[in-house]
């Protein structure tokens, strides 16, 4: 089924250590390692470093091209090479393209949800019409983006902001209906008027839902950056680059992008739900972890 | 029918809307076009012209429904210029990454309510994949998969093999979340119950953590079926694909045809919409099956 290996000795050396690593996490596991916070890190990090071994002794005991998949050492040395192109891609596609136009779509959305919550006519029919279109493939709106705000960053910017837009609105205003009567009733007791209730008890409350929503569209800002670059766009940024080195089938350079496409999107992911369990520290779902 | 009312006018609020950014976003073409015949336009020779351009900005409502329609009835259906064609060529992508991706998630959801190793190894893996823009590595796996001939060895296209494994990455996530949900929500009491009727471990899993899962199933499902078509459109993408909604609408785009190009929209949209009220319906139908009580 599977040939025999050119180079025995990567490709069992390989085998060899992932059976190991499974077996060092078997004990961690044990042992009890997963109550702790560095225990979880320690066996989720041994699995991907069981990954990269496998993956590099795969590629070099049985000699796979570097046209089909490049073995890690030599994609670690294409990123190493090439930091400054990386940079440049970097800052084009995810800082200008993805962060703009996620800070645009997610304030545009927390106001929107704030000004429609006041009438319940139009909560009742935005809900259901964000709900349909948050499903839809609007990633097919690159195209038209790039022909109203033209090749450069600001057609990413807009692909992001219509993409982020209504999953944050949805959840939004689903977040600002989580306060309880009982707490509104108490708010009113204190003669509290429509922006302190809004301020002090129905912002915070839904802060959980509006987190949940930021949390989705940050996947789907770096999505809509790097497509919107496939429509078009100036002679750098990650789609571009990947798309290019696809053609040109550099295969280590399209990894290096998917490297720091993936570095970025778990940074980016990480960083808001940092500031979540900042600022939701008193919801359930944050309390009693290590 | 509470909800019809509100529904209705946001969806006529849209239309409003979108005539007025027609007549705007237009506009311009006009007034140049005017401007280089040395003539002067009044403010309703602009909103006639921008109801009816060829190459619109923002073609009006009325144009992307005829266009619409003659990309879905106005041609034989085998016809490369029939939208319904494209949709087709989408929609099997979408169903075999779908497949894929719901049977890889049920399988990995078993897998970690069962292994505590494989939940903490595998889990933080599979939440990181999701960070990951799956379109960079789109262009690649479409090389990829075209490079060792999956295809030829299944006796599909290879087109085909790319945009499923995009569309099973994009969907096998919702259904794995919930799924580990689902299967480990029989509380301690049910369990215990199955433990003095001396079930099996086989027993509890078939008569109690699956059925328990069924609710969380169909609802990450609708999530998941959405999921697959923006995976099968994404990977039509950079491809060099000449069939299906996301090729259609990159060749339109190419070629300066907004009208063709928002007509593919909708259709995916569409497509999108009558995908989810499919898989409602197989909820409701599987919920009667097992007694669910409206």
């Amino acid at each position: 089924m599977i040939p025999a290996p050119v180079d025995g000795a990567w490709a069992w050396g390989a085998a060899a250590a992932w059976v190991a690593l499974w077996g060092l996490n078997v004990g961690l596991v044990r042992a009890g390692a997963g109550a702790t916070r560095p225990g979880r890190a320690a066996i989720s990090a041994a699995f991907g470093v069981a990954v990269l071994v496998l993956w590099e002794g795969a590629v070099r005991g049985w000699q796979i091209p570097e046209v089909i998949l490049p073995a890690p050492s030599v994609i670690a040395a294409t990123i190493r090479g090439s930091l400054p192109l990386l940079w440049g891609d970097f800052v084009q596609t995810i800082v200008k393209g993805g962060l703009s136009g996620y800070a645009i779509g997610c304030s545009a959305a927390l106001v929107t949800a704030v000004l429609i919550d006041r009438s319940p006519f139009l909560t009742r029919g935005l809900l259901p019409f964000g709900n349909f279109v948050a499903a839809l493939p609007i990633v097919g709106i690159a195209p038209i983006m790039v022909t109203w705000f033209g090749f450069g960053w600001q057609s990413k910017a807009a692909v992001v902001c219509a993409m982020v837009f209504f999953p944050v609105l949805v959840n939004t205003v689903a977040g600002l209906a989580a306060a309880e009567p009982m707490q509104r009733d108490l708010m009113r007791t204190w003669s509290a008027g429509y922006l302190q209730t809004l301020l002090r008890l129905r912002l915070p409350a839904a802060m959980p839902f509006v987190f949940n929503g930021l949390k989705i569209a940050t996947t789907l800002a770096l999505i809509g950056a790097i497509v919107a670059e496939f429509f078009g766009s100036p002679t750098r940024g990650m789609g571009f680059r990947i798309s290019t080195a696809v053609g040109s089938l550099a295969l280590p350079m399209v990894w290096a992008q998917i490297a720091v496409a993936a570095a970025a999107g778990t940074a980016f992911y990480g960083i808001v739900a940092l500031i979540e369990r900042q600022v939701t520290f008193w919801h359930p779902s944050q309390r009693g972890r290590g | 029918m509470r909800a019809a009312l509100p529904v209705l006018a946001v969806l006529a609020a849209v239309v409003v809307l979108w005539y007025l950014g027609a007549v705007w976003l237009n506009a311009q073409w006009t007034i140049d076009q005017a401007a280089r015949a040395g003539r002067t336009v009044t403010f309703w020779e602009i909103v006639a012209d921008a109801m009816g351009q060829r190459r619109p900005l923002l073609p009006p409502p009325h144009q992307v429904g005829a266009a619409l329609w003659e990309g879905i009835a106005g041609q034989p259906v085998t016809s490369k210029r029939s939208l319904v064609y494209h949709a087709v060529v989408t929609v099997e992508a979408t169903f075999a990454g779908f497949l894929l991706g719901t049977a890889i998630g049920i399988l990995l959801a078993v897998g970690i309510v069962y292994s505590r190793v494989l939940d903490l190894t595998v889990m933080p893996w599979a939440i990181i994949s999701q960070t990951i823009p799956i379109v960079a590595l789109a262009p690649m796996i479409v090389v990829v998969s075209n490079r060792i001939g999956i295809g030829d060895w299944l006796g599909v296209e290879n087109r085909l093999v790319s945009k499923t494994i995009i569309a099973a990455y994009l969907s096998f996530f919702p259904v794995l979340v919930s799924m580990v949900k689902g299967l480990r929500s029989p509380d301690a009491m049910q369990v215990d119950l199955l433990a003095t009727y001396n079930a099996t471990g086989w027993q509890g899993f078939w008569k109690l953590r699956l059925p328990a899962s069924a609710p969380y199933f169909f609802a990450s499902l609708k999530v998941a079926v959405a999921a697959a078509l923006v995976g099968a459109i994404v990977g039509e993408l950079p491809t060099g694909a000449v069939d299906g909604l996301g090729a259609r609408m990159l060749v339109a785009s190419q070629f300066g045809q907004p009208l063709l190009m928002w007509a593919a929209l909708f259709a995916a949209a569409a497509v999108a919409g009558v995908l989810i009220l499919a898989v409602a319906a197989v909820e409701r139908v599987a919920g009667r099956r097992m007694g669910v009580r409206p």
